[in-house]
């Protein structure tokens, strides 16, 4: 077991080098560099000033020497500072000679968009294994169907449309949710209930909506896993042993169809950090998405380099675990039975 | 089951459609009358919005609009505009301009003081002075205080700075620099110091907090060195998204947002329970929409071309269809109505016939019948190109079709901004583009229009060549006679319409809502906008947001 | 076998209800410039923003462009956007897919690894910046979306060539001198072609709704050229108003995109050896 895992965490190491060579080739894709946003973009602005901005980013030398600087850096965790956010540090929070401590931009956005992730996973989860039970249950009847058809609408939706809408008929026309942003403006003047309460409302739609988007594959995988097991021998046989159904489906087959589902989960990461582009941009939640794509038309290339890093270092560390929670759930990939 | 199934498809349409059909009805009702007139009153919060959020509030180095609106409300600067775009001192008490033009000595207000209770002096101004222009400091607007040959505080109140020639736009540029505490930022690095997210100023407002990615929050500064503005906070909240910013504004979560012209003039209009709570400003702003041609390419070197494309533009049409009638048509590149503007000169007017001749005469001709002129063989096809901004995509759809009324094969391209930047206008890889200048209110255009100005990240990318504008714009830049200037840039629009390198497309207007909670608001607009007074705008005790529900802001 | 396997995709009532949309969806897109009322660029700007009415079944939009003519004209370009991308990414994946299943060995490796590391990136991210950083044009946006999607097929198509090249069929011709073309195109490819086609029909799905999310961010098919996604764009800043200019586009995606999802599952339920049983 601890030799797997040393194996795992090795095998992560080439993946990253590969990650960080890939995001770095895709960035110089760029013509434009910092020098060029819309800031700059003033007839007040000379050209001169331009250049020592390139020259300060060593934005005038070779791609590789670039990349080995990073790369270099890179050793010691550090991601450099931010070109746009006037020297933010990109990951993690530095200490200037007062004292003076400034928070990093990863560090600020990604506990909002794990957060936000983890709560749609949850009620994600919360539905759809009931709902692909009931559709395994009821394969081919209607209940299936129904459950099909609803979660592929609920899938088909632009999601940025579903937003507006709800947006409008939850916040505007009831008045019931707020409609963007993460807290009220007068939060920190709340009591601590109020603040739950604050928090949980603006949180609302921003989880609902993506999960009801991801709902569908996972309910079909558990419905599918479901089937499969219902044709092992071993439920046949708690069948032909009396076994109520209840049982056959709660204790046999239901253990047996999850345990790949964690597999499923480990690999959504990506997706999930992904997608979290248009919803934050849309509630204004100042996570890992919105931060992404404001980089990307700044071209701040020491933030876009950050989140492409850590991003999928998240995946390969949520892959590993995955891998580690089946393990454990697994009596037989435990026992070195079966070679995962 | 194909029935059931095909039910199932229906009924679950038909639910979505009925969400969206209930989300066309009518919001909850308000009975407020916010039309009731009030006497004026301190106190209040007023929250508005924000796109981007700002990456400091050290204007100089920031730079971008988002860190410009709320440092505004934070930092001095030496002089100002009044309502009438007269300047007038703000830090300054009193200004003095030597005979040869070449010194200027202000004299400071007496006491003034930074929100942390130290005295302002002219050392802070000398301070602020040295760091604009300094090596290590990345500014994009160092150039003008570049010129100043030197700078000098000899007392306390007293800041004289001398040019090497008399340099017209001098007194401009001082009603430009933000001034900032020496005390605070003396030895710090100004790209890296905390001061950018913490600053301290003397202005109306000090920064309570800033929630990064939600709001700023300002409050009344009691030390404010021009006396106490009447609204008690400000908060800018931060919404990326424009269609969520208005549904705020619906909601009564915001108090102002800019508009566009089709919500300015068909919604907001047309919706009952949003005119009885929101009013709408319009102010000219000092800006025009263009189409501007790579006078390198042919064939826009040839001036007939140009005029010919300028003719065969219809601009009214642009003003109603695009901008809903909210703009103006102009024929030089200053505000309507300022002196700057020459009142002479006229729009090329909308003439196909003028413009059929003109490219007949440079030699276009449709030898093949298919509807495309051609020169030499070669269709006259381009492509103009344009940023995400929806009014110039419209202009440019608009513009395509009168231009294949005369013969010319147009094709566009709206392109995200840093791209478009720096792959077409910094290359010069393009041949028509359709942008906009917003402008700063003295009329020197040098960067502009120079034919110095022509690197690549100078703003003359269109290549712009004429030694007769050249030698007007140098003598306007030394000109310090506000009759002799006016004049020099009367003859200066004058000889650039003619000449055609650009076609005047539109002068739009600013288009504002703020809630009619807010009171104090000069309308219609005096010539420097509706934001000149807003330390006198006030918001009533009965009109604020009350305390209870999850939208309100607590009040002191 | 194909044959087979559509005739009984199809007695799945939701694959037909799929499959009928999807055709349907073709045939308007197809017979655009003959069925459309007005051309898609006519603009009128004495009749902007109107609603529905029997001149413009759809409306119009800010500039008075009859938005069912836009609608089926841009119908056109989302459906070809979804069905280059994933031909691409088909592609792609078929032949990585192949070279890897087939040849094994440090080949294999190293394609396996490339696709562990592109399956580690956050695939939008990765779209997000090349697309902004090239200039958004339909070109690129299919490009770019067939580049980064590709992961998947390239594992189905190796899985399947390492389990079919164990079978006595495969086995017996390659003893009987067959080249190693001559397997993979004859043998190893059309067996392994079902679950291709179901991913791929999954694919076009993901690709329309891809576009429309780009389209939101501004980094979608350009305007004037008329998608789904930027209708849709550019009505939703006016969705309680001019409800038509995002009602439409967005019921058109939501429909289409259902019906490649109900194909692609109705494909792959027939293709699954359980149904055999049912």
């Amino acid at each position: 077991m601890l030799k797997y895992l040393v194996k795992r965490v090795l095998w992560m190491i080439p993946l990253l080098i590969g990650i960080s060579l890939i995001s770095f080739f895709i960035m110089h894709l760029a013509p434009g560099d910092i020098t060029n946003n819309e800031a700059a973009f003033n007839p007040k602005a000379s050209e001169e000033s331009r250049q020592k901005l390139r020259e300060l980013y060593n934005l005038d030398k070779p791609v590789i020497v670039q990349y080995g600087l990073w790369l270099k850096r890179m050793g010691t965790l550090d991601f450099g500072n931010s070109f746009a956010s006037h020297q933010k540090p990109v990951f993690w929070q530095t200490t200037d000679k007062d004292g003076n401590v400034t928070k990093g931009m990863i560090q600020e956005a990604l506990p909002i968009t794990l957060m936000i992730n983890i709560l749609g996973l949850i009620i994600t989860l919360t539905l759809a294994i009931p709902l692909g039970i009931i559709a395994a249950r009821k394969y081919t009847l209607w209940q299936d169907k129904s459950i099909t058809l609803f979660n592929f609408i609920g899938f088909s939706i632009p999601g940025f449309w579903l937003s507006l809408l709800l947006m409008y008929w939850l916040g505007v026309m009831n008045n019931w949710l707020p409609i963007s942003g993460l807290h009220s403006i007068n939060y920190e003047s709340m009591d601590t209930w109020s603040k739950v309460k604050d928090s949980i409302s603006h949180l609302i739609l921003p989880v609902i909506i993506p999960s009801v988007t991801g709902l569908a594959g996972i309910t079909l995988f558990v419905k599918n896993g479901m089937l499969d097991v219902f044709h092992q021998d071993y439920i046949t046989t708690a069948r032909a042993k009396g076994l109520s159904e209840h049982k056959v489906v709660y204790t046999h087959a239901l253990r047996n169809a999850l345990l790949p589902l964690i597999t499923i989960i480990g690999l959504s990461i990506p997706g999930l950090i992904g997608g979290s582009v248009i919803a934050e941009t849309i509630f204004a939640i100042p996570g890992m998405g919105k931060l992404f794509f404001d980089s990307v038309l700044m071209r701040d290339f020491p933030v876009i380099m950050g989140i492409l890093t850590i991003g999928s270092a998240l995946t390969l560390i949520g892959n590993l675990l995955a891998d580690l929670a089946y393990a454990w759930a697994d009596p037989r990939v435990r026992r070195g039975v079966v070679r995962k | 089951m194909n029935k059931l199934n095909a039910f199932l498809l229906k009924s679950s349409l038909s639910v979505f459609c009925a969400i969206f059909i209930a989300s066309c009805g009518k919001p909850t009702l308000d009975t407020t009358d916010y039309n009731k007139i009030y006497p004026s009153q301190t106190g209040g919060t007023l929250i508005d919005a924000t796109i981007g959020e700002p990456s400091g509030l050290i204007y100089m180095v920031a730079g971008e609009s988002a860190a410009a609106a709320i440092s505004g409300n934070i930092f001095n600067k030496l002089l100002k505009y009044d309502k009438n775009l007269d300047l007038e001192g703000e830090l300054a008490e009193s200004w003095l301009i030597s005979a040869d033009q070449k010194t200027i000595t202000f004299k400071l207000k007496p006491n003034l003081k930074w929100a942390d209770g130290k005295p302002l002096t002219s050392q802070d101004v000398l301070f602020t002075w040295k760091l604009v222009i300094d090596e290590k400091t990345r500014s994009p607007y160092a150039s003008d205080y570049q010129l100043v040959k030197n700078a000098e505080a000899p007392d306390a109140n007293t800041f004289i700075v001398s040019y090497d020639q008399a340099y017209a736009p001098a007194l401009d540029s001082w009603s430009g620099l933000q001034i900032l505490p020496k005390h605070l930022l003396e030895k710090q690095d100004i790209h890296t110091t905390a001061f950018a997210r913490n600053p301290i100023g003397s202005h109306y407002y000090k920064l309570d907090s800033w929630t990064h990615g939600e709001n700023l929050k300002l409050s009344r500064n009691a030390l404010s060195v021009l006396g106490p503005a009447n609204i008690d906070k400000l908060v800018t909240r931060i919404i990326p998204d424009n269609s969520a910013q208005f549904l705020e504004l619906m909601a009564d979560n915001i108090d102002s947002m800019g508009l566009d012209p089709i919500k300015y003039s068909r919604i907001i209009p047309a919706r009952p329970e949003l005119q009885k709570k929101l009013a709408l400003y319009k102010e000219l702003g000092n800006s025009y929409t263009y189409l501007g041609f790579n006078l390198k390419h042919k064939p826009f070197d040839d001036v007939r071309v140009r005029k010919a494309i300028n003719y065969a533009i219809d601009k009214q049409e642009i003003i109603d269809g695009v901008y809903l009638g909210l703009g103006i048509n102009i024929a030089s590149p200053y505000k309507p109505g300022t002196r700057w503007s020459n009142p002479d000169l006229k729009p090329y007017p909308y003439d196909v016939a003028k413009a059929k001749a003109l490219l007949k005469e440079a030699g276009f001709a449709d030898s093949d019948g298919d509807g495309i002129l051609e020169r030499d063989g070669k269709p006259f096809a381009f492509e103009i190109i344009t940023n995400q901004n929806k009014e110039r995509e419209k202009s440019a759809v608009l513009i395509q079709r009168r231009l294949k009324d005369v013969g010319i094969d147009v094709q566009i391209r709206a392109i995200e901004w840093a791209s478009f930047i720096s792959r077409f206008i910094k290359t010069g890889d393009f041949d028509v583009v359709v942008l906009g200048w917003g402008l700063g209110l003295d009329p020197d255009q040098f960067s502009i229009w120079h034919s110095s100005q022509n690197q690549p990240g100078q703003f003359n990318f269109i290549n712009y060549n004429n030694p007769k504008i050249d030698a007007l714009l140098e003598q306007g830049r030394l000109e310090l006679n506000p009759e002799k200037r006016m004049k020099v840039y009367h003859e200066f629009a004058k000889v650039l319409l003619e000449d055609s390198p650009i076609v005047y497309l539109s002068a739009g207007y600013g288009l504002t809502a703020i809630h009619k909670r807010v009171k104090g608001i000069s309308s219609p607009a005096p010539p420097a906008g509706i934001g000149y007074n807003s330390e006198q705008w006030y918001i009533p005790q009965p009109l604020r947001r009350v305390e209870t529900g999850r939208n309100e802001i607590a009040e002191k | 076998m194909n044959k087979a396997l559509f005739k009984r995709a199809l007695s799945n009532p939701l694959a037909m209800v799929g499959f009928i949309i999807i055709v349907s969806v073709f045939i308007l897109a197809m017979l655009a410039p003959f069925i459309s009322p007005y051309d898609p660029n006519d603009i009128d700007v004495k009749a902007i923003l109107l609603g529905p009415s029997w001149q413009h079944w759809m409306g119009t939009d800010g500039l008075g462009r009859d938005v069912l003519s836009r609608m089926l004209h841009g119908g056109r370009i989302s459906l070809l956007v979804g069905l280059v991308a994933v031909g691409i990414a088909t592609a792609i994946g078929i032949v990585l897919g192949a070279i890897s299943g087939y040849y094994r060995g440090w080949v294999d490796t190293f394609i396996m690894r490339l696709v562990d590391v592109m399956l580690s990136i956050p695939s939008f991210f990765l779209i997000l910046a090349v697309i902004a950083f090239l200039t958004p044009s339909i070109w690129n946006i299919m490009i770019v979306i067939g580049l980064t999607s590709w992961m998947g097929v390239t594992r189905l198509v190796r899985a399947e060539f390492l389990s079919l090249s164990g079978r006595e069929f495969v086995l017996a011709s390659r003893t009987l001198g067959a080249k190693d073309a001559r397997l993979i195109f004859t043998h190893l490819l059309p067996n392994s072609l079902t679950p291709i086609i179901v991913s791929a029909v999954l694919g076009v799905a993901g690709a329309v709704l891809m576009e429309s999310g780009l389209s939101f961010l501004g980094l979608g098919v350009q305007a004037p050229q008329a998608s789904w996604g930027n209708i849709l764009t550019d009505g939703k800043e006016y969705i309680q108003f001019a409800w038509w200019l995002s009602l439409f586009p967005g019921l058109a995606i939501l429909i289409t995109v259902l019906g490649y999802n109900l194909l692609g599952e109705g494909l792959r339920d027939a293709l699954d050896p359980r149904s055999n049983n049912k």
